[in-house]
């Protein structure tokens, strides 16, 4: 079986998941007839019909709401997000009615609301967000990223499974990304959300990251282990809710964290979960949580200034070195 | 479609029991017991009444209403006493105390209760159109937006989807004139609601929102035409909010005069009147109906108001499915 990219699988999971259950529905801009913007669900109109695979209009709003009112049909839809960031233009309908819905009134929205986030590919400002922050502080969501195209063929699939609203975040700087290539199981598998994954092990210090950032954390980390560092890798893959427990194991075996993420500083997970370590496993640090994370500007478009708005495998480097000093 | 005499006497009744039950409740809202806001639908009562009476609950018409359709929902099968139980904030309410006044759900009985973003549920039915659509069933949708509502963003990229996907959905836009404070004439630039319906190549009707029997036929030839396959149509009612946005509203706002005017157009006199000039029920039999809403009422409230209130941890858990809460973090280390 072929190594296959990070959107072949997420293309494979959906595809999967619409032939296993005929409440999977398909709905997005240009996700019909075009296949969507990046290709994901190229094909599918053929296979599955206009009925289940919706090209609709430009109205985020109208495509969320429409998805929530299916989901409490009993049908299980997918909305695309042609980009991530305009999800922003579907807040209310997040926030306010999938997120409170059970809460509110005992009936859950099993719903994927998914697209491509993330920069480096010199999107500029509304092309390249990550908006996981925005969304953290809403109870009744959750949140999915995953970085090796195993496990987003195996959280795609958990996400339509699951009885809750996912957001499902897909960086777009690996989606073709060559390098990260896996072949797949045959069998139909699936990557429970809530779990994180260790990439790495190591005992001198823990590096908590997710999405594209776990490339620099693994490049930091060959480098710090010249240096005689050896860095424990943590993949969120899921960052609400997020694996408390495998947080702490790790924090509780290194003393030592770096909390990486491309999304910018200020409110981010960063701040959360430091706040979390801090509260429960206080005891155990040799120094401070310390933050890797974005500088606080929107996404700038040239590629010098995006290259010093993203963190860089040297600043996380910095960082390690100084928390080694502790 | 002519109506029986039965059926305009059940109109009647719907009317009556709305106003009344309010009645109550500004009461209960007076003595403190009902606790946040207070909306009241006084002299919208023929709007919410009779377009739901234009559903047809066996086929399994869905309708979401809002604040201002009480009505609207005891016409699709809510009881007097979850009403009552629900401003209440009793433990056995609909919302068990998590959300106010009317915003309560039961998909049993096709009814889904609005969030206060207004236009987010005409996206939210659209959805629920599709997956009927989707489930080969029949169904038709009813969902309500005010003028003021007609103002969001959801509303118009909802109603744009609801036409292009041409979905069984009737729109009922209640133009009573003021949204919260504010007049139509600062809404819009239009005089008439249903102008912004032809901007989606939706059909639309302009009905007097005061003349219940209007309003009904009016629905009904919307419910007709979705049930056909002819897709979504909107319904401009045309009436007028009697009281403040919600009780602390004193309504200053308002003139006297058109209060005045507006009052002499009371949907239920109206009512009344036709059926007593056209000798269609005597004036006893028109007792009857209060006496029958009396006797509801009083029984609803007596249940709702024995119903156990929750208890403080009752706000946690039931965010996420399998979630029982958790105890309230206090300090470090708690919530292991």
């Amino acid at each position: 079986m072929a190594a296959i990219t990070l959107l072949e699988a997420i293309r494979q999971g959906l595809w999967e998941e619409m032939e296993r259950d005929e409440r999977v529905f398909l709905l997005g801009e240009d996700i019909g007839v075009y296949g969507g913007a990046f290709k994901v669900t190229e094909g599918f109109v053929g296979r599955f019909g206009e009925e289940r695979v919706i090209d609709t209009p430009i109205s985020e709003s109208a495509i969320v709401g429409a998805a929530c009112g299916a989901a409490m049909m009993g049908m299980r839809p997918v909305a695309e997000m042609q980009f991530i960031d305009f999800i922003s233009c579907c807040f209310d309908i997040l926030r306010n009615y999938a997120a409170t819905s059970r809460y509110r009134q005992g009936i859950g929205i099993p719903m994927v609301v998914r697209g491509p986030c993330g920069g480096g590919v010199h999107g500029g400002p509304f092309h390249s967000q990550n908006v996981e922050s925005l969304f953290l502080n809403t109870p009744g969501l959750k949140m999915v990223e995953p970085s090796t195209p195993y496990d987003a063929k195996g959280l795609i699939k958990a996400a339509i499974r699951d009885e809750d609203p996912v957001l499902f975040f897909e960086h777009k700087f690996l989606y073709r990304n060559p390098k990260i290539k896996q072949e797949l199981p045959s069998d139909d598998y699936i990557v429970p959300i809530g779990k994180a994954a260790t990439l790495r092990e190591g005992r001198d210090l823990s590096i908590i990251t997710y999405g594209a950032m776990v490339y620099t954390a693994l490049d930091a980390a060959d480098k710090l282990k010249e240096e005689g560092l050896e860095a424990e890798i943590i993949d969120l893959r899921t960052l609400l809710p997020f694996d408390r427990e495998a947080i702490l194991e790790s924090v509780k075996k290194t003393s030592k964290v770096i909390i990486l993420h491309e999304a910018t500083r200020t409110g981010g997970m960063a701040g959360e979960l430091t706040a979390v370590i801090n509260e429960e496993a206080f005891e155990y640090l040799d120094g401070p949580v310390m933050r890797v994370t974005s500088i606080d500007t929107p996404v700038p478009y040239a590629p010098p200034l995006e290259e010093f708005f993203l963190p860089q495998v040297d600043d996380v480097l910095k960082a390690a070195r100084a928390l080694a000093a502790y | 479609m002519e109506l029986d005499k039965a059926k305009q006497l059940e109109l009647l009744f719907f009317m009556r029991l709305t106003r009344s039950l309010e009645d109550r409740l500004d009461n209960l809202y007076k003595q403190g017991k009902i606790v946040g806001g207070l909306f009241r639908s006084l002299g919208q009562e023929a709007t919410a009444v009779g377009s739901a009476y234009a559903l047809d609950r066996q086929q399994g018409d869905m309708l979401s209403p809002l604040t201002r359709d009480l009505g609207a929902l005891l016409v699709q099968g809510a009881l007097p006493r979850e009403v009552f139980a629900n401003y209440l904030w009793r433990a056995s309410s609909l919302s068990r105390g998590r959300d106010q006044n009317i915003h309560i759900t039961d998909l049993s009985r096709g009814f889904i209760g609005t969030i206060s973003p207004l236009g987010t549920l005409i996206a939210v039915m659209n959805g629920v159109m599709l997956a009927t659509r989707m489930q080969k069933k029949k169904a038709v949708g009813m969902v309500y937006i005010g003028d003021g509502g007609t103002s969001t963003g959801a509303f118009h990229e909802a109603t744009n989807f609801a036409a292009v996907q041409n979905l069984p959905l009737v729109i009922v836009g209640e133009n009573n004139s003021y949204a919260y404070t504010t007049p139509t004439t600062k809404q819009m630039r239009i005089l008439n609601l249903a102008d912004r319906a032809k901007a989606y190549g939706m059909p639309s009707e302009i009905v007097d929102g005061n003349d219940v029997l209007a309003v009904f036929s009016s629905a009904r030839r919307a419910v007709d035409r979705a049930r056909d396959g002819g897709g979504p149509t909107f319904i401009e009612a045309k009436t007028f909010r009697m009281r403040g946005h919600a009780a602390h509203d004193n309504q200053s706002y308002v003139a006297k005069e058109v209060l005045d005017q507006w009052r002499k157009r009371d949907p239920i006199a109206h009512l009344e009147r036709a059926l007593a000039e056209n000798k269609i029920a005597s004036g006893g039999e028109i007792e009857q109906v209060n006496k029958k809403v009396g006797s509801i009422l009083d029984e609803d409230l007596a249940w709702a108001e024995s119903q156990p209130s929750p208890v403080p941890e009752d706000a946690a858990g039931g965010v996420y499915a399998g979630d029982t809460g958790k105890p309230k973090a206090v300090s470090a280390g708690s919530e292991e």
